[in-house]
């Protein structure tokens, strides 16, 4: 156990260092300029020079990129061109508000898609499972953007339940939970149904029928921990869904969170933030993933982590 | 639809009036119908049978007889929604006992929630799949306590005594500590009596046993059976035994049930069934059974010993690596194969039997290049290991092979002429018509007609797929054939008829079969020579009169005394138990397994000497 997380670590630390370069090295290569930006249409040539001389942009791209890794390597992620202020500084104080959205989107899809997949399967081939397939199939098909925008309209401008947007108390946690949610759910109800419908065919499964258990014990002493295994991986790759999902849904619904940050961050090529978004995203699915792989022994006992 | 003789729904009889003596089940018209794309098709059609006190009544028959579907009807677990019962009474006597039951009970009319008392609680059921039945993420203990509180008022400490006691009495060692393992820590024959503790633990009145040693070793099945008559003798279990193996059934039963297409074709003591069957299909299926003892001499040509061998192997290992520690290191290995040799000469049958996890199937696969190997495999005089890869590819087409599961080994996008052809084509033998010919006479060949080529796969029923297989293996018109466990998946008739084509085959072609089983009655029926391996090494190699007569190793004894006997007047004496079971043949690095040395006993009758 120890050495293989010993193992997984030393991997995530290589994959990290992969994602720094490759995002690095897109960053170089990018036709737009952000000295240009920094200083203004209105620059002289010399002030122009002078600024990419400061920012060590004239440097040949191996030794900014060493630069980079040995400051990020004591923590500090650069200064942002534009916001004047640390990046690691900007990403802290915005990453709560992320944080929270994630758990609460978390929660939204997991109730909502394990329900509907659990009951999907249970009920399969009914009016009730083609149903609840098509609310699915609409939740996973719609664009994020689109569904925000409703729920919006519908709770918030319509019925007033909860605020427009912004951020504070759990009402303002609502809707942008429930529109990062919706996407997964219905991907989780997909993936539930089809892995409990294959774990209700098992043998086991007659097995606790014949021993005359009653059908709750069946479904969810037998069955759920069986089929529930798949779902648990998916989480830990869900969180970089969720990474793409979070810069449109902070925009529509207002939220402070890095999503916004790096909205911003992009339309002015402020590549010191795009950096440090990207690397805690990076760092959030390794470590998502992680969790999910050292979480399966305790479900299946057949697994084990060497 | 009319559900029976009892008008009442609430589906209870009267009070009996006597219910020490007379059947404690029994049934009557019962007719099962499953729906299916050509509309409804009965699978039991008008069963009436019952069941005495203590008895152990064998239902009998070949796959679609019907047997499983009676089981599952009498537990109401028949699979949903496709299949229900049409028609019939399953009642149910009452206990003696207890306030609770004491009017006879009509189970086709029950309820699911009424149902669910009786599941587990008067009836239990044991299944085929040791590996499968039991739930992979909870402890044993955990599935053993559930089914006793289920049905019983007991505390949890109360449960969990009862749970050691019930593994105590299918005779698991150490079992208090085994109620904190899960499933994949124990062997099939273990697994096999945990589900048999579970089925007895409530002391249910009547057990259903649906082919619960056909997973089994032969070695592990001869325990597991003795099991189950010693705990019915105890606790006066009645016992439904569902079978397709006339030899388990001559071994247990009081009573036989033969069911065919759904029907009875005929019930009797288990005495009269076997000694006067008289139904035409009951002395067809006897007659169809392998027996030990009857296997016809077979006349050795001699040209064959002439012309030297087919296929030579020499000293053949066979190991996997397993990884583990900080770095992904190998760290221990799976010993499958540790230096096996045997040749095998043309119109020659050698036979290598062993059960599961004892080499012989990686044996084949590193003949047939599935699997890498280090020694020497010579096939028609040429060495593969100095070969390139179109020179191997050449040898190879001396060696096709025939599997196990015909089900599973013909791909279903795939018509059968096509399948058959394929092996042509990846040669590139013959042109496209030339290619169509050859095939269609192979159908013929192996009893199939040529217009049954444009049909897929699943058009076909398991024996004649397996034809099918074997067609495909003669395209290239191989010098040898492999056939691992080609025949155990079919029912006996079928195997029967399979057996005669493979030995016409060798007749007309001279094919030389590798012939791999753990059947030793098959094995008897079939081979010239035998191989006996155990843990990945040979243990006793002979000719087959060699081995079966006069078998010299203890393990080869106890493999040919495990089988049981289709004949009830020769039940065996009591098996003995073997205290351990097979070690593993995984070791860790640098710890090798010893090795045996084969001594010649005489005319080539070789045994392993410890």
């Amino acid at each position: 156990m120890i050495a293989y997380l010993g193992r997984r670590v030393i991997q995530s630390v290589l994959i990290l260092l992969g994602v720094s370069l490759i995002t690095f090295a897109l960053l170089y290569l990018l036709p737009a300029d952000p000295v240009r930006q920094i200083a203004g249409r209105s620059a002289t040539p010399e002030t122009v020079e002078n600024i990419r001389r400061q920012l060590g942009l004239d440097q040949p791209f191996a030794i900014q990129y060493w630069h980079y890794l040995t400051s990020l390597l004591s923590g500090d992620l650069g200064r942002s061109y534009i916001q004047r202020s640390e990046v690691t500084e900007l990403i802290v104080s915005r990453l709560p508000a992320s944080l929270l959205l994630m758990v609460g989107a978390i929660l939204c899809e997991l109730t909502i898609g394990l329900t509907m997949g659990l009951l999907a399967a249970v009920r399969r081939g009914t009016a009730t499972d083609q149903t609840l397939m098509v609310a699915s199939f609409v939740g996973v098909s719609a664009p994020q953007f689109v569904v925000g925008l409703l729920l919006l309209y519908v709770f918030a401008v319509r019925l007033g339940w909860f605020p427009i947007g912004g951020y504070g108390t759990w009402r303002h946690l609502v809707l942008p939970s429930l529109t990062m949610g919706i996407l997964g759910a219905g991907w989780y109800a997909r993936m539930m149904r089809s892995s409990m419908i294959d774990v209700l065919r098992q043998d086991y499964m007659r097995t606790a029928r014949a021993k005359g258990l009653a059908r709750g014990a069946i479904i969810f002493r037998h069955a759920l921990p069986n089929a529930i295994l798949p779902v648990v991986a998916m989480i830990g790759i869900d969180i970089g869904i969720f990474m793409g999902g979070i810069v449109v849904v902070e925009s529509v619904f207002g939220w402070p969170g890095i999503g916004q940050l790096a909205w911003q961050a992009i339309q002015r090529v402020d590549i010191p933030i795009i950096m440090g978004v990207t690397l805690v995203s990076a760092f959030a699915i390794v470590l998502g993933n992680l969790l999910a792989d050292t979480v399966a022994p305790f479900i299946d006992p057949r697994i084990k982590l060497r | 639809m009319s559900k029976g003789v009892t008008s009442k729904r609430t589906g209870v009889f009267a009070p009996a009036v006597s219910t020490t003596a007379g059947p404690v089940l029994e049934i009557s018209g019962l007719t099962v119908s499953v729906r299916g794309e050509d509309g409804e098709r009965p699978v039991v059609s008008d069963l009436s049978f019952s069941l005495a006190r203590g008895e152990t009544l064998c239902i009998a028959g070949e796959s679609g007889s019907g047997k499983s579907m009676t089981a599952l009807a009498i537990m109401q677990l028949l699979p949903q929604p496709a299949a229900r019962i049409d028609s019939g009474t399953i009642r149910l006597r009452a206990r003696d006992r207890g306030d609770m039951d004491r009017s006879d009970i009509d189970l086709a009319l029950l309820d699911e929630r009424r149902m669910r008392h009786i599941r587990g609680d008067r009836i239990a059921m044991i299944f085929q799949e040791p590996m499968t039945s039991l739930n992979p993420v909870l402890s044993i203990g955990r599935q053993l306590i559930e089914s006793i509180e289920a049905h019983t008022g007991l505390s949890r400490a109360e449960a969990r005594r009862r749970a050691i006691e019930a593994l105590k009495a299918v005779r698991i060692p150490e079992a208090e500590s085994r109620l904190k393992q899960y499933p994949h820590e124990l062997s099939g024959g273990m697994r096999q009596r945990v589900m048999i503790a579970m089925a007895l633990a409530l002391k249910p009145d009547v057990l259903i046993a649906d082919e619960p040693t056909t997973a089994l070793d032969v070695t592990v099945q001869g325990e597991v059976l003795e099991l189950l008559r010693d705990l019915q003798r105890e606790h006066g279990t009645s016992v439904i035994l569902i079978t397709h193996d006339m030899g388990v059934v001559a071994e247990m039963a009081d009573r036989v049930i033969i069911m065919r297409h759904g029907r009875m074709i005929e019930e009797g003591t288990a005495a009269d069934i076997f000694a006067r069957p008289q139904a035409d299909y009951t002395r067809e299926l006897l007659a169809a059974v392998p027996r030990i003892g009857t296997g016809v001499g077979r006349r050795k040509s001699v040209e064959s010993e002439m012309r030297g061998s087919v296929a030579v192997v020499n000293d053949l290992h066979v190991r996997f690596d397993l990884h583990g520690g900080f770095f992904g290191r190998v760290n221990r290995r799976v010993h499958a194969v540790e230096g096996v040799s045997f040749s095998i000469a043309p119109h020659e049958t050698l036979a290598l039997v062993g059960e599961s996890g004892c080499g012989k199937s990686t044996t084949a696969k590193a003949l047939a290049g599935l699997v890498p190997y280090h020694g020497d495999i010579v096939i028609g005089g040429r060495n593969l290991a100095g070969l390139g890869r179109d020179e191997r590819k050449a040898v190879r087409r001396d060696v096709q092979m025939i599997f196990q599961d015909p089900y599973a080994s013909l791909d279903p996008r795939m018509r059968v002429g096509d399948l058959v052809a394929e092996p042509l084509l990846i040669h590139g033998i013959a042109s496209k018509e030339e290619r169509g010919q050859l095939v269609a006479a192979l159908f013929e060949r192996v009893g199939l007609s040529a217009d049954q080529m444009e049909l897929y796969p699943h058009e076909f029923s398991g024996g004649q797929r397996q034809r099918i297989c074997i067609a495909r293996a003669l395209a290239l018109r191989p010098k040898l054939i492999i056939a691992d466990e080609s025949v155990s998946a079919l029912d006996v008739s079928v195997q029967a008829r399979v057996l005669d084509l493979l030995k016409e085959l060798q007749r007309e072609f001279g094919v030389a079969y590798l012939f791999i089983s753990h059947d030793m009655a098959v094995v008897e029926n079939i081979s010239d020579r035998v191989a006996v391996m155990y843990l990945g090494q040979i243990v006793e190699m002979g000719t087959r009169d060699q081995v079966f007569s006069n078998p010299r190793h203890p393990y080869t004894r106890r493999l040919i005394e495990a089988v049981p006997v289709p004949d009830p007047a020769r039940r065996r004496p009591r098996f003995a138990r073997l205290d351990q079971e097979i070690p593993s043949p995984t070791r860790k690095i640098g710890e090798d397994p010893p090795k045996l040395a084969l001594k010649d006993l005489g005319n080539g009758h070789l045994v392993a000497v410890s």
